[in-house]
């Protein structure tokens, strides 16, 4: 049991490191804000998401479980608002009035 | 291993590139991402108390205030370029850092092989705080003096911010940028995260008697909170001179210093709590003194007085 957790937490950790490393060759390679804005919210979501899923299947507790969880909602949110934010004044019509 | 040795490069690297970038801005930015590599190092170190004090303060907080002093410094600093210090400057500038740096690693180097320390000691004693994190001992019972000391100084940085108040804006309101989109994402945000954050800066506060938090740690999260709200327009800084508000900010190191000056009688010395009740007094200090940092801090981002009271 303990190893089918255990190729499971390394399956998930190792995609979510996948989309860490393709949202920053998206942000060195991209030539437009917008577009490195995406791929840098691809790493924060789904790639971050990937990795406390990983950690789900070692967590010690369900509390602990419950904080890892915690975490990527909260880097969702702040991840999502500063995006919104960065993009508003990058857009190439400029900011909005 | 390898990861130590990369991290610590990676480092290095970072401030290399802050000192060497020529837009402040740029180097607040390689300022904030050398605070938070250095928190990892905290961790690696197994140093999460510090760990937790570098990212919220070294680098979240000092961040905030870096970033407010970059802007202001921008109409200035093209007029400023002619009065940049020439060759000679630099170079001595340099001299002074490398020797600086180079007296600190001898030291280090030189320090005997298991290196002193008070460990031990404080481990033995620490029964008598009815505390379960050391450094929270150490930070409350065995250098109390200390962090008095440092609550004074954050309230002294605050009088000097003050005192760069035009005398016509004197008792006003600090100045924030503030959104006045009331349907902005910013909005949104500061309406979901500050209930979170508070509750998050209480339970670091809160849980620093026995694991990894502690005052300043739970303060700054508080006044990041204000912040916050403050950045989205929910709230508006208040007038300096309101007397709630110089309660707030005086009633943490005036407490702290009542204790400690009651410990003459109590237990014998400055700052020196009776073993039957010092977790107790140890709980009735911090709780105004996290109250006064998390004021102390969110005033110091918010910056002297600029608007009038009207």
């Amino acid at each position: 049991m303990s190893l089918v957790l255990n190729v499971l937490s390394v399956l998930a950790v190792c995609a979510g490191a996948f989309f860490f490393l393709a949202g920053t060759v998206g942000l060195l390679r991209f030539h437009d804000p917008l577009c490195r804005l995406h791929a840098l919210t691809k790493a924060d979501n789904i790639g971050l998401g990937l990795v406390v899923i990983g950690l789900l299947f070692r967590a010690a507790s369900p509390l602990t479980a419950l904080k890892h969880v915690g975490v990527w909602l909260l880097v969702l949110l702040a991840g999502a608002t500063v995006t919104q934010l960065i993009a508003h004044i990058a857009r190439p019509s400029g900011p909005r009035a | 291993m390898s990861f130590d040795i990369g991290l610590t490069l990676l480092v290095l690297a970072v401030a290399a590139w802050t000192i060497a970038a020529r837009e402040t801005f740029v180097a607040v930015v390689g300022f904030v991402a050398y605070g938070l590599l250095l928190a990892f190092v905290w961790v690696r170190l197994a140093a999460p108390d510090v760990a937790l004090t570098e990212a919220a303060l070294g680098s979240g907080l000092t961040g905030g205030l870096l970033i407010g002093a970059s802007s202001r410094l921008r109409r200035s600093q093209s007029p400023a370029a002619e009065e940049a210090p020439g060759v000679v400057l630099k170079a001595a500038a340099a001299v002074l850092s490398i020797l600086v740096s180079a007296g600190l690693a001898a030291i280090v180097l030189l320090l005997p092989d298991p290196a002193p320390t008070l460990a031990p000691q404080a481990a033995a004693s620490i029964a008598a705080t009815g505390l379960g994190n050391p450094v929270t001992a150490v930070l409350m019972a065995y250098r109390a003096i200390d962090t008095l000391l440092e609550i004074v100084v954050l309230l002294l940085a605050l009088v000097g911010i003050w005192s760069l108040a035009a005398d016509r804006d004197w008792g006003g309101r600090p100045d924030r940028r503030v959104s006045t989109d009331p349907v902005s994402v910013l909005t949104f945000v500061a309406q979901l995260l500050v209930p979170v954050g508070i509750l998050v800066g209480i339970h670091i506060f809160w849980v620093g008697s026995v694991a990894p938090g502690g005052e300043f740690q739970g303060a700054t999260t508080l006044a990041a909170m204000w912040i916050l709200a403050s950045m989205a327009g929910l709230v508006d800084a208040p007038a300096v001179t309101r007397r709630w508000l110089r309660l707030v900010l005086v009633i943490g190191p005036a407490v702290f210093l009542a204790i400690g000056l009651a410990g003459f009688a109590l237990a014998g010395a400055f700052l020196a709590y009776p073993e039957s009740h010092a977790k107790l007094l140890i709980l009735i200090i911090e709780i105004p003194v996290t109250l006064a940092i998390a004021a102390t801090l969110a005033l110091l981002v918010a910056g002297p007085p600029e608007r009038a009271q009207r």
